[in-house]
């Protein structure tokens, strides 16, 4: 646990010896010869703590420690995966044995297919070195929190509830793979989240913000806390006064950064192979042609450094990559990983993700969003009578049909091309295919925003992004 | 009662974290383990799609250390895993917050409750495969608008918890669960495609209804076939219980002593015999109900579980606490305390109910029966979008139906909004009849005058 720094005791990469691929390979090997068509070892260490400061006192540290092993097999377009943490030969040997026998094979199965063995480690963590030392230690990381809460009473008259959380979390991974992959990561993840709840008689408006960074150390101690403390106190005035939106059918301008989270949940999930395994998107037959406004070029990428979604590697192994999803409007490419391939069709793009070990991978999301316009935001603001101005958005979710919503933390109404009154209780919602073609305005400020998303292959960290955007119109859920 | 070996050595783990505690001079130390198996089974199309199977343990240990307490967590339950995690425990225990630190509960050496439920025998994936590969057939058979049944799942689970702490107390359970989920896709020619499904829940396999899983899956899914826009509006709403449940959940910091202290409650230390609700809306949080079928005999910190009246007639009658927050509030825990440094509060298994001898404003309303027009709420989506809790609103999209002279049409999209404090107060029926969920307990609840937006 780190109240310091982590050591490279940590690390598994002392036991990547002859010996220890030749496990793997024997593991590998087995599998194969008992009749598996692909088998995966995914092998996870993981260090993390969690800090939360309420008012003026660090009331919980949490550190956890773990690690785990996933076993993946294919025989067709079948997957058989098993999960453990017992790291044991007989553990592992029993969750193989597992994994064969979900997919009707066993030793007495046993093909003459031959497993080549694994090609030489490619160790995309040996520069990582630094992400164990260069963490703030606990007593820093508790110190800057302490400030960030402190800075934020003394600039919010209202605040009752100030809390300031962190999260670290150091993940090294392996993985090994039946057609040679073997290869080895260390990925350094970061949250800070600032939360308020401001109060006023019967009045109240709660407020957060979250940075997010990967493979950056230094994310915590340089945060500027007091310029933190004033953006979310001044958005907590505004919102605690605001009255509650008028439900109706109306345009809209979405701000930068989270407002990306609309093309996340109206489109990104749309376009990820598990989406077409099942059946459930809309853009299954339209590849290469128009499924949004002609504004819109939106991409996905791994590549972005120190966002929140970035992955030198994907959890399958495969080198990360910038995919352009969509291009002025017509559908280019769907995200793939290993299963989304073999089931769909289409080509890996490096997305396959997992949370943790017990998971197996699924094509993800990683930094996600739309490229700049040419307008300025106000150019967006001014085409619009009336309308709503959503500068900070809630989280969202889509549906096994393409529905989609989300919620508007900070909103304001637009009259006449001009910014007003405070509105808060509205909730945007729609369907992809309806809303992708109304995108008619994209400014030129694109910025990325960190967020976590979840769905079959559990929680993680995703970038979301976007410049100021304007829908032509959208249904606003309010009172 | 148990069939398997046990999967955790509850005398040897403690007896290693005795050793381990007075090798490493720690005087006080408690901890939560569990350990569990699962498997389940996904298709796609009558074919085996994803097989899973896992075998998860974990464990956190407190250590306190001159007042103060820290913790750890880890998945190596073996001695030199305890041992790293004991010895973490007590380096985070100088963060700990003296102001408020955890103590044993007082509950924790007390007689836990008899739960009297079956542990099955796991079947194993290939019964649960054969069983989902003819309940997704006879899905699709039923109606040929339905098209798919994208998400379908059937898993079996065993878990077990452990609570040991150094003053002697040593709790231990088990149990089996089992479920079934058909989420079925329909569509017709010019229409959009529509979504609904079940879920069953048992101690096992063979306990789950698999037709009934497929009859509802079907019946809800082609309910929303005949579709259209709802006009944007105030509408007299029935919540099914589901929806109920979900919503009065979601703002569960109404009733958690957790919450209240840390200011993000709707209530305070003091509303306690004030009126929340209409007089007509009882409510107790009772994890031993017999529908709770992953009932658990002891909370996080070894409090046995309880059945807590939380709404009385209207009034609020109680909270759930943790010891920590129990002793705050000069009161006993209540079973609902999670192992933290800071230790969570959550609510178990709400039970919903009318008031004996309370008349509801409308009492004739009942979602079968009534002519009159009302939207039937089905199911609430995207909760961790639409709820602000602490703000106590909420704009949430549904499945439902309008409702008049007792046809019901789909409504094709649309968000319900409203303020949960004046949703409880404008309760103005309560059904007779308690459903059982895979969530709680609660009746058919009728409130007059709730937001709905259309696309109309």
């Amino acid at each position: 646990m780190t109240t310091t720094r982590l050591s490279q005791d940590f690390l598994e990469t002392r036991y990547i010896d002859e010996l220890f691929r030749q496990n793997l390979e024997e593991l590998l090997a087995y599998g194969i010869s008992a009749g598996a068509d692909f088998v995966e070892i995914f092998l996870e260490n993981i260090d993390s703590i969690g800090i939360l400061a309420e008012q003026d006192t660090v009331t919980s540290v949490n550190p956890s420690i773990g690690k785990g092993v996933g076993i993946r097999l294919f025989l067709g377009q079948r997957d058989g995966f098993v999960s453990t943490n017992d790291l044991s030969e007989q553990g592992l040997k029993f969750a193989l044995d597992q994994a064969l026998g979900m997919l009707g094979l066993d030793k007495s199965t046993q093909t003459k297919a031959s497993f080549d063995g694994l090609q030489e480690l490619k160790n995309y963590g040996k520069t990582k070195l630094h992400y164990l030392t260069d963490c703030p230690t606990l007593r820093e990381s508790t110190n800057k929190l302490l400030e960030a809460t402190d800075l934020l009473k003394k600039n919010g008259p209202h605040l009752s509830v100030r809390r300031g959380s962190y999260s670290k979390t150091t993940q090294e991974v392996i993985i090994a793979a039946s057609d040679g992959t073997f290869c080895r990561d260390l990925r350094l993840y970061q949250s800070i989240g600032l939360n308020v709840l401001a109060l006023d008689k019967q009045h109240r408006s709660s407020i957060g913000r979250r940075i997010g960074t990967e493979g950056k150390p230094t994310t915590l101690m340089d945060l500027d806390s007091e310029k933190a403390a004033i953006d979310i106190n001044a958005s907590a005035e505004k919102m605690l006064y605001a009255k509650y939106v008028d439900a109706g059918q109306m345009p809209v301008v979405l701000a930068n950064k989270f407002g990306g989270v609309i093309f996340h949940e109206a489109c990104g999930h749309l376009l990820e192979t598990t989406q077409l395994e099942r059946g459930t998107s809309p853009f299954e037959n339209k590849l290469n042609q128009k499924i949004a406004h002609n504004a819109v070029t939106a991409v996905d990428e791994g590549l972005t450094e120190g966002a929140f979604g970035s992955i030198e590697m994907d959890d399958e192994g495969m080198q990360t990559q910038k995919t352009t999803l969509i291009e002025n409007g017509v559908l280019k490419r769907f995200l793939s990983d290993r299963a989304g391939e073999m089931r769909t069709g289409h080509k890996r793009t490096g997305s396959g993700r997992r949370q943790s070990y017990a998971f197996a991978a699924a094509s993800r999301m990683r930094n996600t969003y739309i490229e700049k316009g040419n307008y300025t935001p106000n150019q967006l603001i001014e085409s619009i009578d009336n309308g709503i101005y959503c500068k900070s958005m809630g989280g969202g979710s889509v549906g096994a049909t393409g529905q989609f919503n989300f919620s508007v933390e900070e909103g304001y109404l637009i009259k006449n091309g001009k910014l007003t009154e405070p509105v808060k209780g509205a909730t945007l919602i729609g369907e992809a295919v309806d809303v992708m073609p109304r995108i008619s305005m994209c400014a030129n400020d694109l910025d990325l925003a960190a967020g976590f998303c979840g769905s079959i292959s559990g929680s993680i960290n995703v970038t979301v992004g976007q410049p100021h955007i304007k829908v032509d119109s959208i249904t606003i859920g309010g009172r | 009662m148990s069939i398997n070996n046990s999967l955790i050595n509850k005398n040897k783990l403690r007896d290693s974290l005795l050793s381990l505690s007075n090798e490493l001079n720690v005087q006080k130390w408690d901890l939560g383990a569990s350990i569990g198996k699962d498997v389940s089974v996904q298709i796609d199309k009558g074919q085996p799609k994803q097989l899973k199977a896992s075998q998860k343990s974990s464990i956190t240990i407190r250590a306190w250390n001159n007042n103060k307490v820290g913790i750890t967590s880890t998945s190596d339950l073996s001695k030199a895993g305890l041992k790293k995690a004991l010895s973490s425990a007590l380096q985070a225990s100088d963060f700990g917050n003296a102001e408020e630190t955890p103590d044993f509960s007082s509950l924790s050496k007390d007689d836990l409750p008899k739960i009297d439920r079956p542990i099955r025998k796991s079947h194993g994936v290939k019964k649960l495969l054969i069983d989902l590969i003819e309940a997704e057939k006879n899905l699709l058979n039923i109606d040929k608008s339905i098209k798919s049944v994208p998400y379908n799942g059937f898993a079996e689970t065993i878990f077990e918890r452990v609570y040991i702490n150094s003053d002697g107390a040593l709790r231990h359970m088990e149990c089996t669960q089992a479920s079934l989920y058909l989420y079925a896709r329909a569509e017709e020619i010019g229409k959009k495609p529509r979504s609904s499904g079940s879920i069953k829940v048992g101690y096992g396999a063979e306990d789950i209804n698999i037709n009934e899983c497929i009859n509802e899956a079907a019946s809800k899914t082609l309910s929303h076939l005949n579709y259209k826009p709802i006009k944007t509006g105030k509408y007299l709403v029935c919540f099914k219980p589901e929806a109920f449940l979900d919503l009065i959940t979601a703002f569960s910091n109404i009733y958690n002593a957790r919450s209240i202290i840390d200011g993000v409650s709707l209530t305070t230390k003091d509303s306690i015999g004030k009126k929340v609700s209409n007089e007509i809306l009882s409510m107790n949080d009772n994890g031993l109900h017999q529908a709770n079928f992953g009932a658990c005999s002891f909370d996080g910190e070894g409090t046995p579980t309880q059945n807590i009246s939380i709404i009385e007639a209207g009034l609020l009658k109680g909270f759930i606490h943790s010891e920590a927050t129990a002793r705050y509030f000069n009161s006993k825990p209540t079973g609902h305390g999670g192992i933290g440094a800071k230790a969570s509060v959550s609510p178990d298994w709400p039970v919903i109910f009318r008031t004996d001898g309370e008349l509801a404003k409308y009492p004739n309303l009942n979602y079968r029966e009534t002519n009159d027009e009302f939207v039937l709420v089905e199911s609430l989506q995207a909760l961790h979008a639409g709820i602000k809790a602490s703000q106590g609103s909420f704009s949430l999209p549904f499945d439902g139906w309008i409702v008049k002279n007792q046809e019901k049409v789909s409504i094709e999209s649309a968000t319900i909004a409203g303020d949960i404090m004046n949703v409880l107060k404008s309760i103005i029926q309560i059904e007779s009849k308690q459903e059982f969920t895979h969530q709680g307990v609660s009746p058919h609840v009728w409130v007059e005058e709730l937001s709905i937006t259309g696309d109309k």
